[in-house]
C-alpha cells in the first residue's frame, strides 16, 4: 500500500485498524525506528506489519544496495523518500581480478538521474565496483547542493578531471575517499580546485592517485581544514613535505603517508619524530611506500595508541618490522606484505595480542620460487593472538595439521580467507589433498561468516561446509571439488549463504539446478570455467524467473559451454543495459 | 618460454586452456642439453622443474636436504681457506671474505637467456625437502589431482585472475621496483632493490634487499638467519610454537667449517664468488644470489680465469 497520501495530511488519522496494530501515532513509531541503524534490524521490523513498513521506510536515511541490478532507481526512490545516504555495489567481484569485461555495465548515472529528482538533498554516496564517467562526477557536483561525501572503490570509467569538478563545486565536501580504482590519472590538478575558502573537509584519500598534486596547495588546505581527521597522501609527496602537514595537522586519526624514504636533513629526523608524538590521535597508519629500516623509527612516537597498521605496499623485512611492531601493542588491525616471512609473523605474535585481523600479501604472487611465508608463521600468530578473527593469507605452503592448530587457537574466525597460490596444491608434508583443513575450520569455527578456500580438494571440503557452516555467508572456491556434488552439499547445507563464486571447478548443471530454490535467498551466484552448459543455465532461466541468468561468452569456446555464468535475484528483470558479449537468458 | 611468461606481472596472458598435468614434464627440452635443465630451479611440486625431466643424462637427482649436518657460510665469516683452484690473494679491495681473488663460478647458467659460460655437471637439487621423494610426490599428486577431477594449470602465469589480488595491487607492485626479474633489463646504475636468495637443498627461495646491508658480513650473516631453518633442521611447522632460534654466534658455531660458499650472478649473467669487489660495486652489480655448496663450485674452467683477468 502506498501511503503517500497518509503523509500529505500532516494530522494523524487513527483507523481501526493501526488501533489494533500499533498503539500508539506513527510519529512516535517513526522516531523509535529512527534510531535504528542496522540494516538487518530494519529490514527485520519491515516485514512486521504494514504500518510498521511504513514508518521505517519514512525513517530511513541511508540504504545499502549490496547488487545494483536486484533493483531499479525508480524502486528505491518510490520505497524510501527520505534518503541521504547512498551505498551500492555494482560489479560481481571477480572483476577485481580482471574475469569480468569491462563493458559490463553497473553504471551510476541513470542512478544519479533518478537521485536528483528525488533526493536533491542527497549527502553521501559510496560506490563500489560501479563505473562512474567524469560526466557522471560533475552531473554530481553540480545537481545535489548539500553533497558532502563521495567514496570510490574499486570503480572504474573516471579521470582526474571529474575529481576536479567534485572539488570545484561540492561546498560542503566533506568526504573525499578515493581506494584503489582504475583512474584515468591526467594530472595532480584537481587538487588545486578546492576554492580557497574550502574549510569543510574531514576526509580525504588520494593514496592511489599517481600524479603529483601541487604541495602547496595541500598544504593550505590541511591547514585551513580544522576538523580534517583522515589524510591519506599519494607516493610523490616526500618526508620532508609530510613533515610539513603533520605540523599543521596534528588532530588527525587516520594517516596514510607518502614515501617514506628520503635522505633528510639533520635534525629532521628528530623534528618527524616529534611531529609523530604530537599526534595524539593517531590510530590508524597507512602509505609508507618504499620503507626503509633507517626511517620507521620516526614512527615509533606515533606507535602506542595504533589500532590498524596497513603495510600492505611497503616492502620490509622482518628485522625492522620486528622494531616497529613492539611499539604497537594495541594492534587490532595488521595487513603487511610477505617480506616479513615467518620471522615477521613471529614478532606479530609476541608483540601484538590483541590482534583481531591479519592479512598477509605476496610480494611475488607471480614467481613461484620465492616463499614469503610459510604455514609456520601462521601457527606461530595463532599462538600469539587468539583474538584473531579476520585473516586474509597467501602462501604457497600449508599443511592440515598447522590449519588444525591454528583455528584450535583461535576458534572465532568469523572471516577465513586461505590463498595457496598454487592451484591445485595438496598438503605439501603429507601430499593429502587440504579437506582436513578445511573441515577442521568449519567445525571448530562456528561464527564464520567467509570462507575462502584453496590448495587440492576434494567434494569431501564441500561436504564439510554443508554440514557444519551453518553461519557461511560468503564463499569463494577455485580449482577445487570433484563432482556434482560438492556443490549440492554447500547449497543444500548453508542456510545463510548469501554470495557463492565459484572459478575453474569441476561443477556441471546438476550443481547449478541443485540450487534452483535456493538463489532467490541469495545475492548471486558466480561461476565460470566450470562445467555448466547453456541448455543449464537457460533451464534455470526458465524455471526461475525473477533470477537474471547472464552468460559471459567467450568466442573461443564453443556455443554449448557456458564459460562465465552470473545468476542473481532481481526485482528490476532482466536488465537492459548489458554489452553484447553478456547474455540474458 | 615458460620463463618470460612467469615474470609477466602486468597484464596477464590472456587466458588459455588449461594445460594437462604431464605437460610440466615436458619443460621444453627441445636440446639435448637444455639450458632449462641445467638451470637451478628450486620450487615444490607442483611447481615447474626440470628435475623430473628423466631424459637428460646430466641430471642426477639425490636427495639433498638433511638435517643435522654442518653446515654454513664459514668462508665468509672466517675468510675461509683456499678451497678454490684460485687462490690468489694480491691486490683484492674486498673484504677478503672469500678466498679467490677473483672466483667465478660456472655452473650452468640460471637464465635462459643467457648462454652458459661454460656446461659444467651439476647435481640437481630435488624440489621438496623430504629425501629422496622427489620424482614420487610430483606423480602422486599428478594423480592425485587428476583423479579429483581437477585440472591445475601447468603455470601459474596463464591463469587469468590468479593468485585472486586485486588489479590495482598488481599494477602498483608492477611498477614498484620491488622485484628482481631476470628478463627486465637492470636499471643502469640503480640496480634493483630485491634479489632471490637460493641455497642448495632448501626447498625454496628467499628474497633480500641488498641494498638495506651495509657490508658483507651484514649480508651474510642476515642470509644465515634466513636459512638457518633449513641447515638446522625444519622449522617447526608441525603445529608447536617457534623458538627464537639459536643467537647468532652458536649459529655460526654450528656452521663452522662447512662447505657452502656464497655466490652471485652479475648483471653480465656470470656467476661470481661473493666478496671480490667492493660491497657497493656489489650492490649495484648483483642480480641474484646463490648458497652454494662449495663440492659443486669446483671445476672453475679456465675461461673464468681469463675473464677474472680481464678485469685486472
Amino acid at each position: 500500500m502506498d501511503s503517500d497520501s497518509r503523509r500529505t495530511k500532516g494530522t494523524v488519522v487513527h483507523s481501526a485498524e493501526s488501533t489494533r496494530s500499533s498503539p500508539f501515532p506513527d510519529e512516535v513509531l517513526e522516531r523509535v525506528l529512527s534510531i535504528l541503524e542496522s540494516r538487518k534490524d530494519r529490514s527485520s521490523v519491515s516485514l512486521v506489519c504494514r504500518d510498521w513498513y511504513n514508518a521505517e521506510r519514512w525513517s530511513r536515511t541511508h540504504v545499502f544496495i549490496g547488487n545494483c541490478y536486484a533493483v531499479s532507481p525508480g524502486m528505491v526512490a518510490r520505497r524510501f523518500p527520505r534518503i541521504r545516504s547512498v551505498t551500492l555495489k555494482g560489479k560481481p567481484r571477480f572483476s577485481d581480478f580482471s574475469l569480468v569485461p569491462d563493458d559490463w555495465g553497473a553504471d551510476i548515472h541513470c542512478w544519479l538521474v533518478v537521485f536528483a529528482l528525488k533526493y536533491p538533498f542527497l549527502e553521501e554516496l559510496r560506490l563500489k565496483r560501479m563505473s562512474v564517467s567524469d560526466e557522471s562526477l560533475e552531473f554530481l557536483s553540480l545537481n545535489f547542493l548539500n553533497f558532502k561525501a563521495l567514496s570510490l572503490v574499486s570503480c572504474d570509467g573516471f579521470s582526474t578531471n571529474g575529481l576536479a569538478a567534485i572539488a570545484t563545486h561540492c561546498k560542503n565536501l566533506t568526504e573525499l575517499d578515493i581506494h584503489e580504482n582504475d583512474v584515468d590519472d591526467k594530472s595532480g590538478s584537481w587538487l588545486s580546485c578546492f576554492p580557497e575558502n574550502f574549510t569543510t573537509l574531514e576526509v580525504l584519500n588520494f593514496a592511489n592517485l599517481s600524479n603529483d598534486v601541487n604541495f602547496d596547495a595541500l598544504q593550505r588546505l590541511v591547514s585551513r581544514c580544522k576538523s580534517l581527521k583522515v589524510l591519506k597522501i599519494n607516493k610523490g609527496i616526500s618526508l620532508e613535505q609530510l613533515l610539513e602537514l603533520l605540523v599543521c595537522a596534528p588532530q588527525l586519526m587516520e594517516l596514510g603517508t607518502g614515501s617514506f624514504s628520503q635522505e633528510l636533513m639533520a635534525g629532521q629526523n628528530g623534528e618527524l619524530g616529534s611531529a609523530f608524538n604530537n599526534c595524539k590521535s593517531l590510530h590508524t597508519l597507512s602509505g609508507l611506500w618504499d620503507a626503509t629500516a633507517a626511517y620507521l623509527p620516526a614512527l615509533f612516537p606515533a606507535c602506542a595508541n595504533l589500532t590498524f597498521l596497513n603495510l600492505s605496499y611497503a616492502t620490509l623485512q622482518s628485522g625492522e618490522f620486528s622494531k616497529l611492531l613492539a611499539h604497537c601493542p594495541l594492534l587490532r588491525r595488521l595487513w603487511v606484505m610477505d617480506t616479513v616471512e615467518d620471522k615477521g609473523l613471529e614478532s606479530i605474535g609476541a608483540n601484538c595480542p590483541l590482534l583481531e585481523e591479519l592479512r598477509v600479501f605476496p610480494a611475488d604472487p607471480f614467481d613461484e620460487d620465492i616463499h614469503g611465508v610459510t604455514e609456520a608463521g601462521f601457527v606461530a600468530v595463532s599462538y600469539g593472538c587468539r583474538r584473531l578473527h579476520y585473516v586474509l593469507f597467501f602462501c604457497r605452503q600449508m599443511t592440515n595439521a598447522a590449519v588444525a592448530t591454528i583455528v584450535q587457537n583461535c576458534p572465532d574466525f568469523t572471516h577465513f580467507r586461505l590463498c595457496i597460490m598454487n592451484p591445485g596444491q595438496p598438503d605439501y608434508l603429507t601430499n593429502e589433498p587440504m579437506d582436513e583443513a578445511f573441515g577442521s575450520v568449519v567445525k571448530t569455527c562456528t561464527k564464520l561468516q567467509r570462507l575462502s578456500v584453496s590448495g587440492l580438494l576434494s567434494d569431501l571440503t564441500f561436504e564439510y561446509i554443508g554440514k557444519y557452516a551453518k553461519n557461511l555467508e560468503t564463499l569463494s572456491v577455485a580449482f577445487a571439488g570433484s563432482s556434482d556434488w560438492g556443490m549440492q552439499c554447500v547449497l543444500g547445507g548453508c542456510p545463510k549463504l548469501r554470495k557463492l563464486e565459484i572459478r575453474d571447478c569441476p561443477f556441471g548443471n546438476a550443481a547449478l539446478l541443485s540450487g534452483l530454490e535456493k538463489y532467490e535467498s541469495m545475492r548471486s551466484l558466480w561461476m565460470s570455467s566450470c562445467k555448466v552448459t547453456m541448455n543449464g543455465c537457460r533451464h534455470l532461466a526458465r524455471k526461475m524467473p525473477r533470477l537474471n541468468v547472464e552468460v559471459m561468452k567467450d568466442d573461443l569456446r564453443d556455443d554449448s559451454h557456458a564459460y562465465k555464468v552470473y545468476v542473481y535475484r532481481s526485482l528490476a528483470g532482466p536488465r537492459t543495459d548489458a554489452p553484447p558479449s553478456v547474455l540474458t537468458l | 618460454m615458460f620463463m618470460s611468461l612467469e615474470h609477466d606481472y602486468i597484464g596477464l596472458s590472456s587466458s588459455e586452456l588449461l594445460h594437462s598435468m604431464d605437460k610440466k614434464n615436458n619443460n621444453a627440452n627441445s636440446n639435448g642439453l637444455s639450458l632449462k635443465a641445467t638451470e637451478l630451479r628450486l620450487g615444490l611440486p607442483g611447481t615447474e622443474s626440470p628435475v623430473r625431466d628423466g631424459n637428460d643424462p646430466l641430471l642426477s637427482p639425490k636427495s639433498y636436504f638433511v638435517s643435522g649436518s654442518k653446515r654454513g657460510f664459514s668462508d665468509a665469516i672466517d675468510g675461509g681457506s683456499g678451497k678454490w683452484v684460485f687462490s690468489g690473494s694480491a691486490g683484492s679491495e674486498s673484504v677478503g671474505l672469500f678466498s679467490p681473488r677473483c672466483g667465478k663460478v660456472v655452473s650452468g647458467s640460471d637464465s635462459v637467456l643467457d648462454g652458459p659460460a661454460l656446461k659444467v655437471s651439476v647435481s640437481v637439487v630435488p624440489q621438496s625437502p623430504k629425501p629422496g621423494a622427489v620424482v614420487q610426490e610430483k606423480k602422486s599428486q599428478e594423480s592425485g589431482a587428476s583423479t579429483h577431477g581437477a585440472a591445475a594449470p601447468a603455470s601459474m602465469s596463464q591463469v587469468v585472475g590468479w593468485p585472486p589480488i586485486r588489479s590495482f595491487r598488481k599494477n602498483t607492485m608492477a611498477t614498484h621496483p620491488l622485484r628482481n626479474d631476470d628478463d627486465l633489463e637492470a636499471k643502469s646504475g640503480s640496480g634493483c632493490l630485491y634479489v632471490k636468495v637460493s641455497m642448495d637443498g632448501a626447498p625454496y627461495l628467499r628474497k633480500v634487499a641488498i641494498k638495506t646491508y651495509g657490508s658483507y658480513m651484514e649480508l651474510s650473516s642476515a642470509l644465515e638467519k634466513k636459512f638457518s631453518c633449513f641447515t638446522i633442521g625444519q622449522c617447526s611447522s608441525h603445529g608447536s610454537p617457534t623458538p627464537d632460534g639459536l643467537s647468532e654466534s652458536r649459529l655460526i658455531d654450528l656452521l663452522h667449517g662447512s662447505e657452502y660458499v656464497l655466490t652471485y650472478e652479475d648483471k653480465d649473467g656470470d656467476w661470481m664468488l661473493v666478496g671480490d669487489v667492493p660491497w657497493e660495486m656489489f650492490t649495484e652489480s648483483c642480480r641474484r644470489l646463490r648458497i652454494m655448496r662449495s663440492s659443486e663450485a669446483i671445476g672453475l674452467a679456465p675461461r673464468a680465469m681469463e675473464k677474472c683477468k680481464s678485469y685486472d
